[in-house]
């Protein structure tokens, strides 16, 4: 399947989510995998496909998020 | 003691005469009429993050500008208090030297706590947040991109040898002189926001605040790093993006000039 730009973009950052989620300690890392997935990714699944501005905000909340939850001060997520 | 309390006697005796003649004088005066009242309307950007597939659209409300402070920021906190707490705007001194509650008020970039409301009652007043940035909430714009590029122009004194006292690193009454005018920004963004060349390459182009705070930095007589400031300036888009449309100039609320700022840099780098 042709993805857009945009996808494109999601399947980044949800892959970069993952991927610093690697970087946490082994026995709170799966808090941090089912915060992205489950509760940051599945909540907004209904969204229209074509309805940029609400994906593109998300993407940039998400970014910030990531920013801030990658610090490595950061141990736990509840 | 004694004194004292035989005063406070003959103030307690003294009392009931005066309000009576109180009494008299208001009976006499006529009440004040109630002045017309001046409604005016307000139309106010209104978009909210918590529903991300909502539109933003534009919320319209009305004051009376007899029980409203003549500035547009007392609207906007009265709007807040009395007809709809959900508005979200920054505010903080309410003078003019913190900067937060710069907007966009009937298409000029300004400091709603600067700007006074137009008192022709039949011209509706138009609230958006600043342009051309990313909206936090209703009027809260994100200024993430604006700050990092304050952060990159270092802006503090680089200085390697120590001072001379060594206590503190003195400046000529001259060369103090030079800063005014660049000292007083308070990085509220109006001027970067209203710059087209900045809407479209807000990425690398550094824009008008930024510059005047890097000119503030070069023009710094006890600052040891002009060499190295001017070479992070020394390309095609952090400083060259600028064309001088003066927008900055026009709109600064403090009375600044940015366009001339840039134009004091680009003279340092040409010569």
């Amino acid at each position: 399947m042709r993805l857009s730009g945009l996808q494109r973009e999601v399947l980044a950052l949800y892959r970069k989510c993952l991927r610093e989620s690697r970087k946490k300690p082994a026995n709170t890392r799966p808090h941090f995998e089912s915060f992205a997935s489950r509760s940051e990714f599945q909540k907004n699944i209904t969204l229209d496909k074509r309805d940029f501005s609400a994906i593109e905000y998300l993407l940039r909340k998400g970014q910030r998020q990531l920013e801030i939850y990658s610090a490595p001060g950061i141990k736990d997520i509840r | 003691m004694a004194s004292l309390r035989t005063t406070s006697r003959l103030f307690a005796s003294a009392r009931p005469a005066f309000r009576t003649q109180m009494r008299t004088m208001a009976s006499v005066s006529t009440p004040a009429a109630e002045p017309e009242p001046r409604t005016k309307t307000f139309h106010i950007y209104r978009w909210n993050p918590d529903e991300p597939t909502s539109k933003p659209h534009m919320q319209t409300y009305t004051l009376d500008l007899n029980k409203t402070g003549p500035m547009v920021l007392d609207a906007l906190i009265r709007i807040k208090n009395e007809l709809d707490p959900t508005l979200t705007f920054r505010r903080s001194c309410r003078e003019g030297i913190c900067g937060s509650c710069a907007m966009n008020i009937n298409g000029t970039n300004t400091l709603a706590c600067l700007c006074r409301i137009p008192t022709d009652t039949t011209q509706e007043t138009k609230i958006y947040p600043l342009p051309h940035t990313y909206v936090v909430k209703d009027i809260v714009p994100d200024l993430t991109q604006f700050y990092k590029q304050y952060k990159s122009i270092k802006p503090y004194l680089q200085h390697s040898t120590p001072a001379p006292n060594g206590k503190e690193y003195l400046q000529s009454k001259e060369d103090r002189r030079k800063l005014d005018g660049l000292y007083e920004c308070i990085l509220c963004a109006c001027c970067s926001t209203s710059c087209p060349s900045y809407w479209w390459n807000s990425e690398e182009y550094l824009g008008p605040a930024i510059l005047l705070q890097s000119y503030r930095w070069l023009a710094d007589s006890r600052d040891e790093k002009k060499e190295e400031r001017k070479a992070a300036l020394d390309n095609s888009m952090s400083l060259y993006r600028c064309h001088t449309i003066l927008n900055c100039s026009r709109t600064c609320p403090k009375g600044l000039n940015p366009g001339l700022a840039i134009a004091e840099i680009k003279k340092e780098l040409a010569f």
